[in-house]
């Protein structure tokens, strides 16, 4: 019984160990996070809602809390990434430092929702323009342009641009539009998959050629593979431009952010929020796509 | 409905699949199941231990892990197929033939001992009395079970569908994602084509055994 006993108790310490390695293998993006400069005392017109922001001293942004490169919360509770540096330097412009940020996650499905209930202030969260969104709330910028990708085993020469994967076995999530994309227009055979991350052992297998969705989603899963997987390519064929959304018909605070937008590719923290965030896996760094203003 | 009338090619295409699915297992499994249950029964040691490990430990396995196995696993030991048709084909039929080897053991259990003694007795040797007198019966004895696990494994065919087949179960998913207005619909045209299969083999059924029964 008691040698029973401890080779159980030998056993549980095993699995915690490999369970805390495998946890801290996840963790492994360490891209590195900044503060930008605050303003001092930015003067706005009264009742404009940056003026309410400022004195107020904090502000609400909503973004993912798992979407690597872009949103993701670590384990130390605050959220890294290109989203979130963006809105640290909007926050910076309105006189709130980094720390007085309230950071909510917001997933695809509440994002109109959490807008239209006032529970947060403007929402940063890999955030496609669309028509459809616009009738329910306004955007600024974009401030990105993402688009459907390939992603490939790191040893894989033969595919570097969609017209490679005609005839070829190429995974994606049931249903999705890059999936539909990859077929019809590609003539690519679906593997279908429940999720993007269930398409990766295909993948590592060599059963599939390829995986495609947005370049920013593949992107996150070379960041944690970059020895098994890479973009095919840095181009994309889709365009998904991503803006921050706020609430419907407040027009001044929608300019003044893109004002702000159009500062931050001139000023140069726009490329710096870039490279230290998804710029360590897509190399190529973006231009500030045009900003929409109507 | 209309989206089950627009969608009728979809529909069509995955209810070929699940049919081939079903019916390249179904065969698979009902000979391999029917090795098993002779293994069982044999008078070699060996193989009756191999049958009871094999059928106690599939039949006690979940089917999804026995399709993560094929569909995951056996990649990863360097068993790879660029269709996964077959990796979908090797859990059905594996899993399957566990439990039709448990139901031609309870037909053999039903042929009276004196069959095979008789058998034996005017000189016919183990594979004989096996193959010309108990199993004869024996599977006559079993076709309702014997259906009834086809059956299942037609159903079960659905789970190749979150296993990267794009068999009924995969469209209907597909359609419920770009048809989200009428996933009801979209539903019950998948059941609909289930029972396409189903229906008719219960009948099946019913129509064999009455032509084979054995009045006992």
């Amino acid at each position: 019984m008691k040698a029973f006993l401890t080779r159980r108790k030998s056993l549980l310490v095993a699995a915690s160990a490999a369970l805390a390695l495998s946890l801290s293998a996840c963790g492994g993006s360490s891209s590195t996070t900044t503060n930008p400069p605050v303003a001092e005392k930015p003067s706005f017109a009264a009742d404009s809602t940056m003026a309410k922001l400022s004195s107020a001293g904090k502000i609400t942004i909503g973004t993912k809390f798992d979407q690597p490169l872009f949103g993701q919360k670590g384990l130390d509770g605050k959220p890294v990434g290109f989203d979130v540096e963006i809105g640290k330097l909007i926050a910076a412009k309105l006189g709130i430092p980094a720390d007085k940020i309230e950071w909510v996650e917001t997933v695809s499905a509440n994002r109109e929702q959490f807008i239209k209930q006032g529970k947060v202030d403007i929402i940063v969260a890999t955030y496609t323009i669309n028509d459809k969104r616009k009738a329910e709330v306004d955007f600024a910028g974009p401030y990105y342009e993402a688009g459907q990708a390939l992603m490939v085993n790191k040893d894989n020469t033969t595919i570097t641009k969609p017209e490679d994967v005609k005839g070829k076995n190429v995974c994606s999530v049931t249903g999705s539009t890059p999936a539909a994309t990859i077929v019809e227009k590609y003539g690519a055979v679906l593997v279908p998959a429940a999720t993007y991350s269930a398409c990766l052992e295909p993948l590592r297998n060599k059963q599939v050629e390829a995986i495609t969705t947005d370049n920013v989603i593949l992107a996150g899963f070379v960041s944690k593979e970059p020895d098994a997987f890479k973009l095919a390519s840095d181009q994309t064929f889709t365009k998904e431009p991503y803006g921050i959304g706020l609430k419907k018909d407040d027009k001044v605070f929608r300019m003044w952010i893109n004002d702000q937008l159009e500062a931050f590719g001139k000023d140069g923290s726009y490329k710096k929020a870039w490279e230290d965030t998804a710029g360590t896996v897509i190399k190529t760094a973006p231009e500030l796509p045009t900003i929409d203003r109507y | 409905m209309d989206v089950i009338i627009e969608n009728l090619p979809q529909y069509w295409d995955g209810f070929l699949r699940t049919l081939f699915l079903s019916v390249v297992s179904g065969i698979i499994a009902l000979v391999f199941g029917t090795v098993l249950a002779a293994a069982r029964v044999s008078p070699v040691a060996a193989l009756r231990g191999f049958s009871m490990v094999y059928v106690e430990i599939v039949r006690n396995t979940p089917l999804t892990i026995a399709f993560f196995f094929a569909a995951v696993v056996l990649p990863r030991l360097g068993i790879t197929f660029q269709q996964f048709e077959v990796a979908a084909i090797i859990a059905l039929s594996a899993y399957t033939s566990a439990f039709i080897a448990e139901a031609v053991r309870s037909g053999v259990n039903s042929v009276p001992v004196g069959q095979a003694e008789a058998a034996r007795s005017i000189g016919m040797k183990f594979s004989q009395v096996l193959s010309l007198i108990i199993l004869p019966q024996a599977l006559r004895t079993v076709i309702p079970p014997l259906i009834n696990i086809l059956i299942a494994l037609v159903k079960n065919s659905s789970v190749a569908g979150a296993f990267y087949v794009l068999e009924l179960f995969g469209y209907g998913k597909q359609l419920a994602n770009a048809n989200g207005d009428a996933v009801v619909w979209v539903l019950i045209g998948v059941a609909f084509f289930y029972l396409l299969i189903t229906i008719p083999l219960g009948y099946l059924a019913n129509v064999v055994e009455r032509k084979v029964a054995i009045a006992r």
